[in-house]
């Protein structure tokens, strides 16, 4: 029972941590093109490196 | 998979319409510092090879900060310094470098940044999953026998973990259904909010007053499935709509106006006012209805009336906005503003035309009108009779929240959007596109189709069927002649005939009439007859346009044109006429060319010289007889008769107008889409009967366990997961029909065509 004090809290906030993960991803825009991601995997080049 | 041919006729001399650097300054929007941020829609795109060229070509340019292609929504976004050493940089040069790599590029609206509604949809899934998760491991803990302490310790967290979770992800919900409510009407969100609110509050009073069942599990679990599928369906409507939208805009932002010192200014549509002088150059549409003030053209006002064959315009000729200025220069002064020209009239008269749309509920509502009243009546009852024949009205209320949650408005609530989804990815996959859900259950009651002629059944575009020439050298001249014009009977030649064609230094183009180059002493005329030859024609070949070629005078070649049936016209017909089906020709081209037409693909009824309002009353007329139209249309004037009608398709070369009162637009050229939309449709509506009748079927067997007090959480929970799955299956069912069914013409490769002619 006295388990049960850390273990609830320790299971929420791993819980509590992949959510977090998934509303960072969908807000730094991971979701907006599935398609070009899945095709730049397999891109030879690094063309990621824009001139700034 | 084949992958990235270069599109010859995008890199044609003759480009259908360049954009000028004002028109793309005008669709730029700036970021600060400096920098401009450019959208473009680059149709073409398909593969890891397109993003590598568009992307590196780009980057080459030296005032280019930033390119990125967006795969998903066939987007270009590029970033782009305002100036570069000290001189204004011209964007014009972005469309060309991409147009050098071989894709056609266009402007399209500038897209909101994110798809909001996307990510709060999505927010909320994470959350409701979130929570749903932890709720049911403490649950499971429950069912497994925790003791008294214990178990209520379990149900106050999930409590905790449930209140911010209904509040956060319910909203959706509780905000339709309060609007629905409010409007004296009831939907499917209804029985939904009142079920998850009702079973939270008494899992609540349970968890007080240590009570042995707790529901949060269910209301949770609940939610999280319907927010699933809300998701879904917001998501394939979205990619739709973004597909459409990336489609050039056929109407012209801006016009070049004459000030009064002679110099021009570019000015935006809205500001154009009447009598305002505007230069509209060959290869131009008129941007708003105008009288020609000088200079002579040849007009196609293919996408405004209907009329498949251009119209001379001298000084005096009204012209009306939409047209194509096809020959030769015009000034034109303006008689009306842009929001009272054409485009307007048919506007007022597509919120005239009482649309299908408006008056359709859709079958879920009419599901849910019937099933609220009775699943609620009857948790009322059962709460009454338990209270009054029991006594004990704790357990009353226990058995009356039992009900509401294991009829489980959960398998109703998914029965019809999941059908729809999986119904419209695999349209998409087809390049039709469907803009909302209700679009296809109007599509499956259709039993009469009404086809305009020029741009659906036929392309639109004339075609050679045949010429007349003994000399192979005067094709050649012929085609020489006929790379120098935007006529389309002239691109028609010039794509037609195997020759390569012969150079000419400088070819005169005399609108209304034709071509003229000379080649050393010969002098060559290419066009009408009289033009050519000078005097007037001596037979008339009925429907068939005719283009003649003289040498000083002489005819040497003679060339045949008709615009060209949409490839899988005729099958489809035949098609449409097996699913019992009736089919008409709405047109407003002539008499003739429409019997034409209508003869060769076996159509019904023909009607031809229609305005846009007849067409809209012939559309009436049918449904007055009781039948559900599918009107089929892409011009301007098809517009309030593809609004009025039950269900409306556009092809993705429609106006723009066209493609916003259509429901739903296809991307492939074949014509097959009609006939294989309904098809889906038809089969998707029966799908949503059986989820239905499966919905139905299942609360017969539960609600007696429920209304007899045995449903435990576990048992509720277990029922709602299981009815939920059976319907989604179901609704998978569609992809093997659909295999087993395969369209024709499979073998096209779906290439999203967008013109921007």
């Amino acid at each position: 029972m006295n388990m049960l004090i850390y273990l609830i809290p320790i299971a929420l906030l791993m819980g509590g941590i992949g959510l977090v993960a998934f509303l960072w991803s969908l807000k730094s825009g991971q979701y907006e093109d599935l398609e070009g991601a899945a095709w730049r995997v397999l891109a030879d080049d690094e063309q990621e490196e824009t001139r700034r | 998979m084949t992958c990235c041919m270069i599109n010859a006729e995008a890199v044609l001399a003759m480009k259908p319409r360049a954009f000028s650097s004002e028109e793309i300054a005008l669709a730029s929007h700036s970021l600060g510092e400096g920098l401009r941020q450019l959208d473009l829609s680059v149709p073409d795109v398909h593969c890891g090879g397109c993003i590598g060229t568009i992307e590196k070509a780009l980057s080459a340019l030296t005032f280019v900060s930033k390119a990125r292609v967006n795969l998903t929504s066939r987007r270009v976004t590029c970033v782009y310094q305002e100036t570069s050493h000290s001189a204004p940089t011209d964007p014009a040069l972005i469309l060309e470098t991409i147009e050098q790599a071989g894709y056609r590029a266009h402007l399209c609206a500038p897209v909101a940044e994110r798809d909001r509604t996307r990510n709060q949809l999505l927010l909320a899934v994470g959350v409701a999953g979130f929570a749903a998760a932890n709720i049911m491991l403490l649950s499971v803990s429950v069912w497994s026998g925790a003791d008294a302490a214990t178990r209520d310790m379990f149900h106050w967290i999930s409590a905790m973990i449930a209140a911010p979770a209904l509040v956060y992800a319910g909203r959706f919900f509780f905000r339709s259904a309060w609007n629905a409510l409010k409007n004296r009407r009831t939907n499917m969100d209804v029985p939904i909010s009142l079920a998850v609110t009702l079973s939270y509050a008494v899992s609540l009073w349970e968890t007080m007053h240590h009570g042995e069942h707790a529901w949060f599990d269910a209301t949770v679990s609940l939610l999280f499935f319907l927010l699933i599928g809300r998701t879904l369906d917001h998501v394939m409507r979205e990619k739709a709509r973004a597909a459409i939208n990336g489609l050039a805009r056929i109407a012209p932002r801006g016009a070049l106006v004459l000030q009064n010192d002679g110099s021009r200014r570019y000015v935006a549509v809205e500001d154009i006012v009447v009598d305002d002088e505007i230069a509209v150059a060959a290869g131009e549409r008129i941007p708003v209805d105008a009288v020609v003030v000088s200079g002579e053209s040849d007009l196609d006002l293919s996408i405004v009336t209907g009329e498949s064959s251009p119209v001379a315009a001298r000084q005096g000729t009204y012209a009306s906005s939409g047209a194509m200025n096809l020959t030769g220069s015009l000034v034109v002064r303006a008689t009306k503003m842009a929001k009272d020209s054409l485009l307007s009239e048919i506007i007022s008269l597509m919120e005239a035309a009482e649309g299908g749309r408006a008056r359709y509920r859709r079958i879920a509502d009419r599901a849910a009108s019937l099933y609220s009243p009775v699943v609620h009546l009857l948790a009322l009852a059962s709460f009454l009779g338990w209270g009054f024949i029991g006594g004990d009205w704790k357990q009353a209320m226990l058995v009356a929240v039992a009900v509401l949650i294991i009829t489980c408005p959960c398998a109703l609530g998914l029965a019809v959007p999941v059908v729809q989804v999986v119904a419209a990815g695999e349209l998409f996959r087809r390049g039709i596109m469907v803009k909302d859900g209700s679009a296809l259950e109007r599509l499956a009651e259709v039993d009469a189709v009404a086809f305009d002629k020029t741009g659906t059944l036929t392309m639109g575009t004339p075609r050679l069927v045949s010429l007349d020439a003994s000399d192979e050298a005067d094709i050649a001249v012929a085609a020489g002649l006929a790379a120098h014009s935007r006529h389309p009977l002239s691109q028609a030649l010039f794509r037609g005939v195997i020759a390569s064609p012969s150079a000419f230094d400088h070819v005169t183009e005399v609108p209304g009439g034709g071509l003229e180059a000379s080649d050393g002493a010969t002098c060559y005329r290419m066009g009408s007859f009289s033009f050519a030859c000078g005097s007037a024609p001596s037979h008339d070949h009925g429907t068939l346009s005719e283009v003649v070629l003289a040498r000083d005078g002489r005819v040497v070649a003679r060339f045949f044109f008709e615009d060209s049936v949409r490839p899988g016209a005729a099958d489809s017909i035949l098609r449409l006429h097996d699913m019992g089906i009736k089919t008409l020709m709405v047109s407003g081209d002539r008499e003739g060319v429409v019997a034409t037409t209508a003869r060769r693909l076996g159509i019904d009824v023909a009607l031809a010289a229609l305005t846009p309002k007849q067409k809209v009353d012939a559309c009436d007329r049918l449904r007055d007889e009781g039948r559900k139209v599918l009107m089929v249309g892409d011009g301007i004037n098809d517009a309030p008769a593809l609004a009025s009608a039950h269900v409306s398709i556009a092809p993705a070369t429609a106006s723009d107008i066209g493609r916003q009162a259509a429901d739903l637009v296809f991307f492939n050229e074949r014509l097959d889409a009609v006939p294989h939309a309904i098809e889906v449709a038809r089969r998707s509506a029966s799908l949503i009967r059986q989820n239905f009748a499966l919905a139905i079927g299942y609360n017969l067997l539960a609600v007696p366990i429920a209304v007899a007090g045995f449903a435990t959480p576990l048992i509720a929970a277990v029922a709602m997961s299981t009815s939920s799955l059976i319907v989604v299956s179901n609704a998978l069912r569609l992809n093997t029909f659909v295999k087993l069914h395969p369209a024709k013409g499979e073998a096209d490769r779906l290439m999203p065509e967008a013109t921007s002619a």
